[in-house]
């Protein structure tokens, strides 16, 4: 554990050390607010929540979470940095959750800087805010299930373009999981039971029941499991990669 | 103590280290051409590539099951020095320290240690991407040496650095090697004779050969040869008259005169008999110098010439 904490905040300090946090965290911040007051009518809803803050976050985060995990093993690959952080005294897992929770942490961190959002709308009316606070449990988690496919898919390459065209590809489809366009590909040729399991998977049927106020075990399960499975994956990816 | 049995490395199917077993190690080195399954050994030492087949054992730890043991005692200097290039230099060392655990004050007292041993003083605060290439590869070598490792696995170590840096570093490996075991890679020949006790040929993924630097260069053909210039003798007298000495091989005359006598067998000398000749004919010898061999003949050798 003392390992994840030691690579965990190397590799957070490395955000700050380049340009790329403070970018990262002002486009989210405007992209975000833009959304919420122009695309989801903030004011003229006249109603005191967060939700067309919170409605846009998956496809938000299909393009800046790949940004953020993209360079999390291609860069290291690329310059070679890998061979010495692999042949230190560390287990892979240590460094796998080392370099996840950094992400995971840092988008929390673009994640808080919103609060202002929240001040207006306790300015403005009574929302609940209970529902909010799950809203934004329920919004970090999504991106912690993002950064774990992207974790994965990055361990995959030396590329980082490739890292983010594929982990946009893979999240986008987890979060289309629940529509019908997806659906009825499958809809023909697959029993009900399978349907039913690639609904399952969508990402946005289970944030938007987070957001609406209720944060259920099944949710939070969900998105503890995404992310577990594809950190596991990073680890086979990795164990392959040194194997090969 | 570094036992390695049977290490082999397959990508595909081209086999890149071939069955490659050794006793034990001390200061070695391990030369041969480009592609010749170096640094892949090396990789599979560290435990940065699972071999196909083989094991490796560090101070008795195998490094597929019991890896970070393995791993806690050696220091590694992978190819091209690879460093978090957005680190400084202190920030970077630290980190590795903690890593090797050093905790609270022993971090400064490892960091600064290190800094001096390899000269890095000046730049502690610089980050690691402005740094010159001199100076990219001693922090490489820094990380590798902080925790004061008994093994020290360097490959490629003076690749890249001027004369003078390359100078520096070997003599540092030379100050190590008396209490580590330091294995380097190279193929720079020079680099052989000037740092290490024992040398390791690769070629094609297989030792060719394993020898001290002297033993290397007796297997030359140029091994115990001798040059001769006499004067007022010609070449062609002084050639037939060697010639003739059952202790002497081929004679070849050499530009600007006089002639290079090779031994009849790299077991003979033939130099005393060579004196009793001038002696005898009471030359007057302008030039006498006998060779050692060259290591690079014995390289080019084993190794086929081959461009690679």
């Amino acid at each position: 554990m003392k390992n994840v904490t030691i690579i965990l905040k190397r590799e957070f300090a490395s955000y700050f050390t380049t340009p790329v946090a403070y970018v990262f965290i002002l486009v989210f911040l405007v992209l975000s607010s833009a959304f919420t007051f122009y695309l989801g009518q903030f004011y003229e809803r006249g109603q005191a929540d967060l939700l067309p803050f919170f409605n846009f976050h998956p496809w938000l985060y299909l393009f800046l979470v790949p940004a953020v995990s993209m360079g999390l093993w291609s860069e290291e690959r690329a310059s070679g940095s890998i061979e010495l952080l692999l042949t230190l005294p560390i287990t892979l897992w240590d460094a796998i959750l080392g370099k996840f929770l950094a992400a995971w942490f840092f988008t929390g961190l673009a994640l808080l800087g919103t609060f202002p959002l929240w001040l207006s709308v306790n300015y403005l009316g009574e929302p609940d805010n209970g529902a909010i606070a799950a809203s934004y449990v329920g919004s970090w988690f999504m991106a912690g299930a993002f950064l774990a496919v992207g974790c994965c898919l990055s361990a995959l390459t030396k590329s980082q373009i490739i890292a983010f065209i594929l982990t946009g590809t893979v999240c986008l489809l987890l979060v289309l999981a629940g529509f019908p366009l997806v659906l009825n590909f499958f809809q023909d040729w697959v029993p009900a039971l399978v349907l039913d399991l690639i609904a399952g998977l969508s990402i946005i049927a289970h944030f938007m029941a987070i957001s609406k106020g209720v944060l259920a075990l099944v949710d939070v399960v969900y998105f503890v499991a995404m992310m577990a499975l594809w950190l596991y994956l990073t680890r086979l990816v990795l164990q392959a990669k040194s194997a090969d | 103590m570094i036992e390695v049995q049977n290490l082999t490395k397959q990508f595909g199917s081209m086999t890149v280290v071939k069955d490659l077993s050794s006793g034990n190690w001390e200061l070695y080195t391990l030369i041969g051409p480009n592609g010749a399954g170096k640094s892949t050994t090396m990789k599979m030492i560290t435990g940065f590539l699972t071999p196909s087949n083989g094991t490796v054992s560090i101070h008795g730890f195998d490094i597929s099951s019991q890896r970070q043991a393995a791993q806690a005692s050696m220091g590694y200097l992978p190819e091209g020095a690879p460093c978090y290039e957005d680190m400084t230099v202190s920030s970077f060392l630290r980190f590795i320290a903690e890593i090797r655990g050093a905790r609270g004050a022993l971090i400064k007292q490892w960091v600064d240690r290190v800094t001096e041993t390899v000269s890095l003083s000046d730049v502690v605060h610089q980050r690691i991407e402005t740094l010159s290439k001199g100076y990219k590869r001693r922090l490489g070598l820094a990380q590798a040496l902080i925790h004061d490792p008994s093994i020290l696995i360097l490959d490629e170590p003076t690749d890249g650095l001027d004369p003078n840096q390359k100078h520096q570093v070997r003599q540092m490996i030379l100050d190590l090697s008396d209490q580590k075991i330091v294995i380097i890679s190279t193929h720079i020949l020079e680099e052989v004779s000037a740092v290490c006790s024992r040398a390791m040929i690769i070629n094609a993924g297989e030792i060719v050969l394993d020898d001290t630097p002297e033993g290397l260069c007796q297997r030359a053909e140029g091994h115990r040869s001798v040059s001769l210039r006499v004067a007022g003798v010609g070449d062609e007298t002084l050639s037939n008259a060697c010639g003739q000495l059952p202790q002497c091989g081929r004679v070849v005359p050499v530009a600007g005169g006089g002639v290079l006598v090779y031994p009849a067998e790299p077991s003979v000398d033939p130099l005393a008999a060579l004196r009793e000749m001038i002696n005898a004919n009471n030359w007057q010898v302008e030039w006498l110098q006998q060779h050692q061999g060259q290591l690079d003949e014995v390289f080019r050798g084993v190794t086929g010439g081959r461009l690679q």
